[in-house]
């Protein structure tokens, strides 16, 4: 079964890894930029970063026939840094018509602080300026509750934002009813030990219905899963769900969501096959 | 949308992970019975203990609500608790 990951940090992945999910039926992905493990000093260590996320990544999954967009921001942790915040967040328009650049993301909240809320509104802003969709980080463990309840509370605050072009992500089962609700689309990460598992988030599937809920598997430097939404898949084989609905979740559903942003050129792999070879 | 599986059934497949689970954390607790110093007071024995009593409960949420043990209370007045303003 085709497949796109809504959520994978493939800067910290080999390139075997592309290949890997290129032969478990990855034909799409979309990169958020995130932290890189240690906090970076300068407005220039973000602008090759966002080099890397919308050049060298696109022609590395392309090999693979993997099509790769991508998400830019300051994230969360860093984000308490407000004056270089504000420096990235001045250079991001520089990237925004790029081919495979999606929206901004992921922004969000890391310890729920007052600086992390404040750079969390003027990436709201950025994105509103600028018709930008948006990809949205939600804290972990104890702090996640708070967190989304506060994102909640800012993204309703704004009536100038369409709540369908927002993703928020991370959910388990205490946010995604919150998420959902607030007519969002909702985001599940399946990682072995802080979010979800892929029996999980089966589970909030069966409660909550597929609709504007997506698998990801969030791929980074920690202990993580690449392959984790194929995970996911073979785990809702095993219960009995029908292909139609595993396929709406791992593959349609994502389609829908990016397709609101300009930049989604996306070609479905099957009409790539039928296209005519040149020469 | 409901399952697919019946009661039954998950609990055939899922019977030797639960047992497997169950025994994992009486292993953590009698380590930490074994292991020297005190952990008596660290609010995350309440939070365990409280998470293994929702356990015995019949409500359908449990997962749920032992997220929400774990968690962080939210207040609605958090932006003038911490001074944020909506508009930028």
């Amino acid at each position: 079964m085709y497949y796109f990951d809504p959520h994978i940090h493939m800067v910290s992945r080999t390139t075997d890894d592309y290949e890997t999910l290129a032969k478990m039926g990855c034909v799409g992905m979309s990169e958020p930029a995130f932290w890189a493990g240690f906090d970076r000093g300068s407005v220039e260590s973000f602008r090759d970063y966002f080099r890397q996320l919308t050049d060298f990544e696109m022609k590395r999954a392309a090999q693979y026939g993997i099509q790769h967009y991508t998400w830019l921001c300051i994230n969360a942790k860093e984000a308490e840094n407000v004056e270089l915040s504000r420096e990235i967040i001045a250079m991001i328009p520089e990237f925004l018509d790029l081919p495979n650049v999606l929206g901004i993301g992921e922004i969000g909240l890391n310890k729920n602080t007052r600086n992390e809320s404040v750079i969390f509104l003027e990436h709201m802003e950025l994105a509103i300026t600028h018709q930008q969709q948006i990809l949205i980080h939600t804290p972990h463990l104890e702090d996640k509750y708070q967190g989304t309840r506060m994102i909640l509370d800012m993204l309703c605050g704004d009536a100038r934002l369409d709540r369908s072009r927002v993703l928020v992500d991370h959910v388990e089962e205490h946010t995604v009813r919150h998420v959902l609700d607030a007519g969002f689309w909702a985001g599940m990460t399946l990682y072995p030990v802080s979010k979800c598992t892929p029996a999980r988030a089966a589970d909030m599937i069966e409660m909550y219905g597929p609709d504007r809920l997506l698998v990801n598997s969030a791929g980074d430097w920690g202990p993580s899963k690449p392959t984790a939404v194929p995970d996911f898949v073979l785990e809702m084989r095993r219960r009995g769900h029908a292909e139609s609905l595993i396929r709406k979740i791992v593959y349609e559903n994502p389609l829908t969501f990016f397709r609101q942003s300009q930049n989604f050129q996306f070609t479905p792999p099957d009409v790539l096959a039928e296209s005519p070879v040149e020469g | 949308m409901q399952t697919k599986l019946t009661a039954p059934a998950v609990l055939d497949r899922e019977f030797l992970e639960m047992r497997a689970k169950v025994l994992q954390l009486a292993a953590s607790f009698d380590r930490l019975d074994r292991a020297e110093g005190a952990v008596e007071g660290d609010s995350r024995l309440t939070q365990l203990a409280q998470a293994i009593q929702l356990l015995q409960s019949e409500r359908p949420d449990k997962a749920e609500e032992v997220q929400m043990i774990f968690s962080r209370a939210f207040s609605p007045n958090w932006r003038d608790e911490l001074g944020v303003d909506q508009h930028v």
